[in-house]
């Protein structure tokens, strides 16, 4: 087993390097470089030659792929050409305003989409089961922003209930806080219930036609426990890749999320790089987000990998 | 005696999916006492497995008990709540079924399994019921019994997961035990020991029991009485013997006469004139991964004739076909089809190679892809090596199914409407549709009824005389090869341990094993069971398992003859005795066993 582990992880730093070799190659095409970027209209052709010359951007890409990589490796994410700020002082601010989002999202959907889909796999065909259909796919057939205002109009502007701005500041307490990251995360949390429910619940249906869950039933079990106990286990290989996405996706895309409940968040900043042709910020932040799939990825991989008895005990 | 079971007039209901109820069980009446064993045979459709998961209460998805009454211990469980029908399964009765290794979950270890039942319904802790459970691993001879029940089940044997299911069916004492098919999916010589373990422990129990099978020389063995099925109805009833050499029904006799007898009993096929050999296999080493199964394996299979290959699961007999289509690469050694070097992979042989050799797996049903019809499934290979295209193509899909006895019409259906004995006869239409001078049956006949099997056998034959066509046979079915082959090769943990015609291995002198495989073939005589269960060879086999790639002879841990200090350091080279037999085995010729069958 240790040894598909290793496998796996060695896989996942060779796709981290690929990652990196296309967000370089993706930038480099880009019209325009950091020259021009800064000197903006008012360039002449010596001033870009010689910042140009200072910058090192005339050696091959080659070159600054591997002092750019190199830089990565050893956590000088560069500096801002917008700010003149270190690259990683700027994530870092952000960084945790996305994070805690996405962290309380999981914590509120993915225990939530697991119980959801067990639940609708117990009562498949019934009524239980076909409401949560309607409802989750409703959900994630309506776009996020829209779902996002319709919160907001309900419990922000009429109820007054919670805030339409997730803002906080350091002084706010635990109420202030809950208030303030109530709606987004609760639209986040809408937007990826739906797939992580409905694959818990395809997968653990699947399991329920093997004779071992016949098996199980014919010991007079109930079938809350037959779910639970005896499918659940068998069906976390495809689930536990799903929520990884999942997970993913709520650092990486939560955009319009931060855009609508104005979150200073890591992928506004990454908009906010590509207005600016910030090329070092836009490279430092796409090279976050492809981590965080990796990463996710392959924790969902080795989870996976661990919760397989054929594996973790060879004959 | 009391009845622990009665069930009256029984009806059960099933539904296709998308379809209307139509009715699988038909008005079925049957009673089981205390300690008894009933057994319920037919043909797979004839509803026994419907009828024994009834007696639990019990209906699978798409079906439904729509009427009749079944009492267990004095009540009528359809008149329960289904919370209080749920109290009796596994409790007062449990379930064995047929194939253990996919009864377990393979997620949780084996003891949690074993006391699940008893646990939850609170007849004890599990300390205390783990220890009843220990005691029955020691009942039923499993090697380590304090210590298997922490095991997953992908690690112990299939006959050892086959009584570990007995063990998890008694672990609640029941009072009726339902015994679906249980030896099966067994080699012979695992099923005997199972088969007496199942006995044992009813006996000393004193359980009722119900025991669903198609196997009527099984049945010889286990039942007290036999209750005959045929498309849902009772054909006849009565006491074991009775039915056995006294049936009054029609169609018992028919069931009767499919039974085919022992294999040192069967009028053998003379070899025929030397062919020259369509498959030559030369000294054969192959495996998957680190793990080597086969190793220096030479077999031969003349132009137009059949060659049996025999041995218990896990030999590689599988592998050996395998290797011989290409699919597993071979890693030493050389295979010739019809005269020609064939490369050792599928994907590097040339399109007349593949044409040569065709291959008929055991499972019918997967084999065939269920979104194409009949007329695509056979209409693509006519094209890919015949070139055939439209008209001509329609044509020689029609010959094709007449060549297979079935009706030109099935060209428009799917593989799902038909039955499991018309699906074989697809896929090997399928494999004629190459054109090939042999054609590898990888346990073709395992999953069929024994009449179905039966008319499967006679038309493997039809086509032989007719096309000239070669089979390699691939069978654990000692008594089939017996009839069928005329050449035969006894493989025992990837190595020959015996070939040569069929009637010279069929018949003295015996390698120890093939001796052995003989002797578990389960024979009608009621009383067999204990005799041969009771043998040194039957207790010698059951306490070792196939070890690949052993030092020495592969057999020698399971061997009664072992000459220890030679068997179990050098490995016994083929010799050839007389008429072609070959035999590789250190006992001197003379010593070779010769009686006792």
């Amino acid at each position: 087993m240790h040894r598909i582990i290793l496998t796996r992880l060695a896989q996942g730093v060779l796709t981290l390097l690929l990652a990196s070799i296309i967000i370089f190659g993706a930038t480099e095409i880009l019209p325009g470089d950091v020259a021009e970027a800064i000197l903006g209209q008012s360039r002449t052709e010596e001033a870009l030659a010689t910042l140009r010359e200072e910058m090192g951007l005339n050696r091959p890409a080659i070159v600054r792929y591997f002092d750019w990589l190199g830089g990565m490796v050893q956590g000088d994410l560069g500096t801002s050409l917008a700010t003149k700020r270190p690259v990683a002082d700027m994530i870092e601010s952000r960084m945790w305003n996305t994070l805690r989002l996405a962290l309380l999202a999981a914590a509120i959907s993915v225990p939530l989409s697991l119980a959801l889909g067990l639940w609708s796999a117990m009562r498949a065909g019934g009524r239980v089961d076909k409401t949560l259909a309607m409802t989750t796919l409703a959900l994630i057939a309506v776009p996020e922003f829209f779902i996002g205002l319709i919160l907001m109009k309900v419990f922000a502007v009429e109820l007054k209930w919670l805030s339409a701005s997730a803002n906080t500041r350091p002084y706010f307490d635990f109420w202030q806080n809950a208030r303030a990251l109530a709606l987004p995360v609760a639209t986040l949390s809408f937007a990826v219930l739906a797939h992580m429910m409905r694959m818990t619940r395809s997968s653990v249906i699947n399991i329920f036609t093997s004779p071992y869950m016949e098996m199980a039933a014919l010991k007079g079990l109930p079938k809350r426990r037959l779910v639970v106990l005896h499918a659940l286990p068998n069906a976390l290989s495809p689930i536990l890749t799903v929520i990884a996405l999942n997970l993913s996706y709520m650092v990486s895309g939560v955009i319009i999320v931060e855009t609508v409940f104005g979150v200073p968040g890591l992928t506004r900043l990454l908009v906010d790089g590509v207005t600016l042709r910030d090329i070092p910020l836009i490279q430092a932040c796409a090279m976050i987000f492809g981590a965080v799939y990796i990463l996710l990825n392959l924790l969902a991989d080795v989870l996976s990998i661990m919760a397989n008895p054929r594996l973790r005990y060879p004959k | 005696m009391s009845d622990i079971l009665t069930i009256k007039n029984l009806r059960v209901e099933g539904r296709p999916p998308g379809g209307t109820y139509v009715p699988i069980v038909k008005g079925v009446s049957l009673n089981v006492a205390k300690g008894e064993v009933l057994a319920l045979i037919g043909e797979s459709g004839s509803g026994k497995s419907t009828i024994s998961l009834a007696s639990m209460g019990f209906a699978r998805p798409g079906c439904r008990i729509s009427g009749g009454e079944i009492w267990l211990n004095g009540r009528d469980i359809m008149k329960l709540s289904p919370h209080d029908r749920h109290a009796l399964r596994g409790n007062e009765v449990s379930y064995v079924a047929q194939s253990a290794a996919a009864s377990f979950n393979p997620a949780l270890r084996i003891g949690k399994q074993v006391i699940e039942a008893p646990l939850w319904h609170g007849a004890g802790d599990a300390a205390t019921l783990t220890a009843t459970a220990v005691d029955l691993y020691r009942k039923l001879d499993l090697p380590n019994p304090d210590t298997v029940g922490n095991k997953f089940p992908h690690q112990v044997s299939g006959g050892q997961l086959q009584r570990l299911m007995a063990a998890m069916a008694m672990s609640c004492g029941p009072d009726l035990l339902i015994l679906d098919e249980p030896t099966t999916a067994l080699d012979v010589t695992t099923q005997i020991e199972v088969l007496k373990a199942f006995k044992d422990i009813i006996r000393d129990q004193g359980t009722a029991a119900i025991y669903v099978t198609h196997d009527l020389a099984v049945v010889a063995q286990v039942a007290d009485r036999i209750l005959v099925l045929k498309n849902g109805e009772m054909v006849e009833e009565g006491p074991t013997a009775q039915i056995l050499h006294d049936p009054q029904h029609e169609y018992t006799r028919t069931l009767m006469a499919a039974v085919r007898p022992a294999p040192h009993l069967v009028d053998h096929v003379d070899a025929s004139a030397a062919q020259a050999p369509v498959i030559s296999a030369r000294n054969i080493t192959a495996g998957y991964g680190a793990l080597t199964i086969l190793s220096d394996v030479s077999v031969d299979v003349p132009a137009a004739s059949v060659v049996g290959v025999i041995g218990e699961s896990g030999c590689g007999k599988s592998t050996l076909a395998r290797v011989v289509a290409g699919l597993t690469p071979l890693r030493e050694g050389e295979i010739k089809l019809d005269g020609k070097v064939a490369a050792p992979s599928v994907k590097d042989r040339p399109r007349d190679t593949l044409k040569d050799c065709q291959i008929v797996f055991q499972m019918a049903d997967t084999a065939l892809n269920p979104r194409q019809r009949i007329g695509d499934i056979l209409g693509r290979p006519l094209e890919f090596y015949q070139g055939l295209k439209g008209r001509a193509r329609l044509d020689k899909v029609g010959e094709l199914l007449e060549l297979v006895d079935l009706p030109r019409s099935f060209a428009s259906r799917f593989p799902g409407e038909l039955s499991g004995g018309q699906k074989q006869r697809i896929n090997l239409a399928r494999a004629l549709a190459a054109d090939p001078k042999v054609i590898l049956c990888d346990e073709v006949t395992s999953a069929l009824d024994t009449v179905v099997a039966a008319g499967v056998i006679d038309l493997l034959k039809t086509l032989k005389d007719k096309l000239g066509v070669a089979y390699m046979f691939i069978s654990h079915d000692l008594s089939t090869v017996a009839s069928f082959a005329d050449e035969v090769v006894v493989l025992y943990a990837g190595r020959v341990v015996e070939k040569g015609p069929s009637k010279a291995v069929f018949s003295p002198p015996f390698h120890p094993y093939t001796k052995l495989l003989l002797s578990s073939v389960p024979e009608m005589r009621q009383g067999w069971l204990e005799g041969v269960a009771d043998t040194g060879e039957a207790k010698a086999a059951s306490a070792g398992s196939v070890v690949i790639g052993a030092k020495g002879c592969p057999f020698s841990n399971r061997c009664t003859h072992v000459i220890s200090g030679t068997c179990d350091t050098v490995a016994p080279p083929l010799r050839v005795l007389s008429d072609g037999l070959e035999i590789a085995c250190h006992l001197p010729t003379g010593e070779l066993p010769d009686r006792g069958l």
